[in-house]
């Protein structure tokens, strides 16, 4: 079996898919990728179904070393990638072979990476999915997040003749944040709990997200927004990007890992095509949010699905050039487009 | 216009969006037996005639949360299709069920806010541990977490307000109160309830099938324990080597 081995597990480094399908009834929570979108351009570029597992990379990604020759992606924030210390664009389909070490940085923009290999990573299927679960130490690898020394299987794949250097037009990646990120939403299903007051500053006010935000929700500071009569209702279950808001009058929005059900009013709902961006950001990121309709949000969903559905640029294949600049000798790989 | 009726409820739900991708049918906004049956009754209907884009369902107290692809499925069809279930007849309520018994060990570095809850209900500890532990409660939902055990049935003098501001940490197997609710955490957690103490049980297996002790419809019943008692089962239950006691009685 092909494996990646693993020697530096990055800040927070977990294997994900696109999360566990019908069972929250159980009270086990969805998971999978919080920005799926990239999640899914880098299955397409090597040749995977877009929901396969692949590795999520917050802030600082990891560094691997193949142990067999491996076609692999990296898409989602601008961070800088090497191969044996060359460096490698994202968002591209790239050729490991045999004993090449893959090295992941920091983010320049943007929150979490996401690597995708030809095959898929392959670990035990738990409840539907190859997700990590964190606080249920379940899916993934161990249920846990990457470290130095695990071997990650990849899965068996025909060789679909794909070719490193196809690449996703820059007009159909993921945007990352701005200074000030306007995060779209549809209003409810609680706003009817709150003071009109807040209804208005929640379209006005710019949070931060905090410090001790993470997979399963976003924790924002700004203006706090206040309830009509208090934050409590009867316990009910959490769609993605739920806006849930205590008694504190702090938001949060609930996300990938998040509880299945809660008892704090929900002012509004992030809209799924903007779910992607959200999970771009991270702490220190200033938020701010749109109201839009659900016609708007349905529009937006389609828009984003229609992406997905664009084919990547493919390469027919590469030459390596020698360059002399200077004196300077640089390798220059070339990549032929089919047009 | 009726929509759904149990025993003597005759409920019109309301039916909210959360974002596109999301439905709540809402049968009320209280923890009533009657309204709960009415939630599993849709979520077993939608199980038995779905839909194209339909994905799942979440039950919980008084509303049932549907997820669908509003691009394959659209809202409206999807209302009208629940209508068209709340509207027909059956669905029988439960005669009898099964209630687990739940070892507790109360207060200490196990119930944290047990002496603050005493205070402010104006209670002793020692009577605030016999109230919790006297009565039955319901599993109305299983949600929050794998296996976390929604409990209704709190006596009212318990009853308080949620934390201001969740803990960020709080412990598996901790026995908690809010408002009319009692719970259970399974594995660690934030958690914006009340501490009342813990349980050795373990509520999420993830390698047994069920993954979870405790199921909707269930009963339970907290007994107090000391801590050598407490040890006693925690080692057991960590040889698997324990079984909860469970009755059976009828339904009032």
């Amino acid at each position: 079996m092909k494996t990646l081995l693993v020697t530096e597990g990055g800040l927070l480094t977990t294997i994900q898919d696109c999360g566990r399908a019908g069972i929250q009834a159980f009270g086990v929570p969805v998971c999978g990728a919080m920005d799926t979108y990239s999640l899914r351009w880098a299955n397409k570029l090597v040749g995977n179904p877009q929901t396969l597992a692949g590795l999520e990379m917050t802030i600082k990604g990891a560094t691997l070393q193949a142990m067999a020759p491996l076609l692999v992606a990296i898409t989602g924030a601008d961070l800088p990638i090497t191969i044996n210390g060359f460096p490698e664009p994202s968002w591209q389909a790239l050729h490991l072979a045999a004993g090449d070490e893959l090295a992941i940085g920091s983010v320049s923009r943007g929150a979490r990476a996401y690597l995708a290999v030809m095959g898929g990573v392959d670990v035990p299927v738990v409840m539907g999915s190859r997700s990590t679960f964190l606080r249920g130490h379940i899916g993934g690898f161990g249920g846990r997040v990457l470290r130095v020394g695990d071997v990650l299987p990849i899965g068996a794949c025909e060789d679909r003749g794909l070719l490193a250097g196809s690449f996703v037009p820059s007009e159909l990646r993921v945007p990352l944040p701005a200074s000030v990120t306007t995060v779209r939403v549809m209003m409810g299903p609680q706003d009817d709990l709150f003071t009109e007051a807040a209804i208005l500053e929640l379209a006005r006010a710019e949070y931060v997200v905090s410090a001790d935000s993470d997979r399963m929700a976003y924790r924002l500071q700004g203006n706090p927004l206040a309830h009509r009569a208090g934050p409590d209702i009867v316990s009910d279950g959490i769609a993605p990007g739920s806006i849930q808001v205590p008694r504190s009058g702090q938001p949060i929005i609930m996300l990938a890992d998040r509880q299945t059900t809660g008892g704090y009013a929900k002012i509004a709902t992030v809209i799924g095509a903007d779910l992607p961006l959200l999970g771009q950001t991270k702490p220190g990121d200033k938020i701010k949010f749109a109201v839009v309709s659900y016609s708007e949000a349905l529009l937006l969903l389609r828009e984003l699905t229609t992406k997905l559905h664009q084919p990547i640029v493919p390469v027919r294949g590469h030459r390596t050039l020698r360059v002399t600049i200077d004196r300077e000798v640089f390798h220059v790989r070339v990549g032929e487009l089919v047009s | 216009m009726e929509f759904s009726r149990w025993g003597h409820v005759n409920i019109m739900p309301r039916i909210l969006s959360a974002g596109e991708s999301h439905l709540i049918v809402e049968f009320g906004q209280t923890i009533d037996l009657a309204q709960n049956a009415l939630v599993h009754r849709l979520a077993r209907q939608l199980g038995e005639h779905p839909l194209v884009g339909l994905q799942e369902t979440v039950p919980s107290y008084a509303s049932l949360l549907i997820a669908y692809d509003p691009l394959v499925l659209p809202r409206e069809s999807l209302i009208a299709h629940c209508t068209e279930l709340m509207r027909a007849e059956g669905g029988l309520p439960q005669k009898r069920r099964e209630v687990v018994e739940v070892p507790v060990l109360y207060g200490g570095e196990w119930g944290a806010d047990l002496d603050a809850v005493a205070e402010r209900v104006g209670l002793t500890r020692d009577e605030v541990i016999e109230i919790h532990a006297s009565g039955t409660y319901t599993v109305y939902m299983i949600g929050f977490m794998p296996g976390y055990p929604y409990l209704g049935g709190l006596d009212p003098r318990l009853s308080l307000p949620r934390l201001s501001t969740p803990r960020t940490k709080v412990p598996a197997g901790t026995v908690a109160i809010a408002e009319l609710q009692a719970g259970i955490y399974p594995v660690e957690s934030p958690g914006g309830w009340h501490l009342l103490g813990r349980t050795p049980l373990k509520l999420y297996r993830p390698t047994c099938s069920p993954p979870v002790l405790l199921r909707a419809g269930q009963g339970v019943r907290f007994r107090p324990v000391g801590r050598v008692e407490y040890f006693h089962i925690l080692e057991r239950v960590a040889w698997d080597d324990y079984t909860p006691v469970v009755t059976c009685e009828e339904i009032a």
